[in-house]
């Protein structure tokens, strides 16, 4: 078990040194210096600028003292908003994006766990038709339109739910709905194709001649291991759900790191883009480790693997 | 008891009239022939395939577009990006068929420019990460031993890259364009296409008639050619529907967020951006008709893989 963690924190760390020297790379090939603006400054300024952010060094000194910052975690100013640094924003930014990124995930596993399992146990009934009909429809529309289309008909149309920001419980609806659908319908997929497997087992045809009641076979025995692989997509669902946030974010205009990240694209300030990119990146490869770990340990399957190969 | 028509027991050879019986010639081939016409893989497979309504469902939709893409905006009169100030917002009409949108510009013809773009995209992305991803997961699949270990340890690497960032950020420095954008979504998308096609050749490579080729001292190239490839086609299509879709979705994702195809050009995705503001008064056909083609491709797309991956497995060959 610790050699497979081990294993897979080298590689963790392979990766994370890929994208920080990606960034640099692009930092560095971007064309012209930040500071040659349209504000007029003249060359004494500008030297001092330079060597203020060390622009001046040779590039692998910069390289040094970037993978510096960004291991003591401090991605350096905006160019754009002068008075604020990257870390301002992801301080603001990140709790409104973690909130509404963990009630995503929650909605999403949830709910399509509980579809996909109904659809399983009423195979090629009508809850099975519906359920993957709307888990199709699901993976098909994307998130923006989605968050569109709810806008139009929920918000605008029947004024049901507010149309955007982030402040009650209910200016969170639309969002969470918008963002959570295209997850919880490959969730609801997943758990239906496996929760279908896993009831043929003979283990489960021994549960119920024990004369155990059906939901404590459902709940104890079937869904136990029909959720392993949801735990292996949860990173590449994860990495949806962030990169998710960017578009949602701005559209229901909610103040999150997302809606800062689209707004530091849209306006080239490049500091911004790349240490947001970083973080977003670290964070994801630290939770694909995460699961990765999790899963090693969940699947006992695995550990017996391990442990038999050596 | 019963008894029989002579009213002797059965079994009973002397009393049974010889008029009973027909003599017949024994037919040696009778155990030979086929009963159902002899089917190559291909042709199990897309019978199979036929009769999965929802995957030629999506076939039919995805022929269609390919079509319109083609010959739509040849058909409408309407320039692209012709705009017409005081025709802003019509809605559908015999004129505008889905209407024009805050420039005046003809959705229709926009709404085909759009698909031209979105499948041009989706398609090459798919090609190129098949190219790279064949050849990849091919020599490693097929050397195995350390230079598959080396080969894996890259992949495994690069797969935790998080795709669409690697993209964006990638877009930001090359500046978007249409190359540009194929080759930020090609830059880590092949690596699935690599991890399937070297778990596919790992295990052809000791079915026997490898081994015989390898006996004759044909060379590695043509092996993985010949005798690999062909038995590997059926993940590498199965995986090539599920590529075009999500490249077309990161296309319109990236035009969404401003670095995708740059406006005048119609993409889907610059469709749905710009109607932003006008569905909340009401003209909902500027994003509707973007928005629907989006999803329906999606659709087609994932339920053609869907229907592929059934009719391509051997395990579910009848």
């Amino acid at each position: 078990m610790l050699r497979y963690i081990l294993k897979r924190m080298l590689i963790m760390i392979a990766t994370l040194w890929i994208i920080v020297t990606l960034t640099f790379i692009l930092m560095v090939s971007i064309p012209g210096s930040p500071f040659n603006s349209e504000r007029a400054s003249n060359e004494t300024v500008q030297a001092n600028l330079e060597a203020h952010y060390n622009l001046d060094e040779p590039y692998y000194v910069q390289y040094l003292l970037y993978i510096k910052s960004i291991v003591t975690f401090d991605f350096g100013p905006s160019i754009k908003k002068p008075d604020q640094s990257v870390n301002d924003l992801l301080g603001r930014g990140f709790p409104i994006s973690a909130e509404l990124g963990i009630v995503t995930i929650l909605v999403a596993v949830l709910s399509g766990v509980t579809l996909g399992v109904f659809a399983a146990l009423r195979h090629n009934g009508i809850i099975d038709y519906f359920a993957m009909g709307f888990a199709v429809l699901g993976i098909s529309i994307p998130n923006f339109i989605l968050a569109t289309l709810l806008i139009q008909q929920l918000a605008v149309n029947l004024s049901i739910f507010p149309v955007a920001t982030w402040s009650s419980p209910a200016h969170m609806v639309l969002p969470t709905l918008a963002l959570a659908t295209g997850p919880m319908a490959i969730i609801a997929r997943l758990t239906r194709s496996t929760m279908l497997e896993v009831l043929t087992q003979d283990y489960i045809k021994m549960a119920r001649a024990k004369g155990l009641s059906p939901w404590k076979i459902i709940i104890k025995h079937a869904l136990r291991n029909a959720l392993m692989p949801v735990v292996t997509i949860m990173g590449t669902l994860l990495a949806s759900i962030l990169t998710g946030t960017f578009v949602i974010e701005e559209i229901f205009a909610i103040p999150g790191m997302g809606k800062y990240f689209v707004e530091s694209i849209n306006q080239r300030d490049y500091p911004v883009i790349m240490g947001t990119t970083v973080f977003y990146s670290t964070f994801l490869i630290i939770m694909l480790f995460l699961v990765d770990v999790a899963y090693g340990i969940l699947d006992p399957r695995i550990k017996a693997g391990r442990k038999g190969g050596k | 008891m019963k008894t029989n028509k002579t009213g002797s027991l059965p079994g009973s050879p002397s009393q049974v009239p010889d008029d009973w019986f027909d003599w017949k010639e024994k037919d040696k081939d009778a155990g030979e022939t086929v009963s159902r016409p002899s089917l190559s893989y291909w042709q199990d497979a897309w019978r199979r395939l036929v009769k999965n309504k929802m995957a030629m469902l999506g076939l039919v939709f995805l022929i269609l577009l390919i079509f319109m893409a083609i010959f739509g905006p040849v058909l409408s009169p309407y320039e692209v990006n012709k705009q017409e100030l005081s025709n802003q917002y019509q809605p559908p009409s015999s004129e505008h068929w889905f209407g024009t949108d805050n420039l005046g510009r003809d959705v229709f013809t926009r709404t085909w420019y759009g698909a031209r773009i979105s499948l041009f995209v989706g398609f090459m992305a798919a090609l190129i990460d098949v190219s790279i991803g064949i050849i990849y997961g091919g020599v490693a699949g097929y050397k195995g031993g350390r230079t598959d270990g080396i080969m894996m340890r890259i992949i495994e690497i690069l797969y935790g890259l998080p795709y669409l960032l690697v993209v964006i950020l990638l877009l930001v420095v090359l500046g978007p364009s249409l190359t540009t954008i194929i080759i930020a979504l090609t830059v880590t998308g092949w690596v699935g296409m690599a991890r399937i096609v070297r778990g596919q050749v790992m295990q052809i490579k000791n079915y026997e008639f490898v081994l015989a080729s390898q006996s004759f001292g044909t060379k590695t190239p043509r092996i993985i050619r010949k005798n690999l490839l062909p038995n590997t086609m059926g993940p590498i299509i199965v995986q090539m529907t599920l590529t075009v879709p999500t490249a077309i979705f990161a296309e319109a994702f990236l035009s969404f967020i401003g670095l995708g195809i740059q406006a005048p050009h119609a993409s889907w995705g610059v469709m749905a951006n710009d109607s932003l503001g006008a569905i909340l008064s009401g003209n909902w056909w500027t994003l509707f008709f973007p928005a629907f083609f989006i999803s329906f491709t999606m659709f087609a797309f994932n339920v053609l893989g869907d229907g592929l991956q059934d009719a391509l497995d051997p395990k579910l060959r009848k």
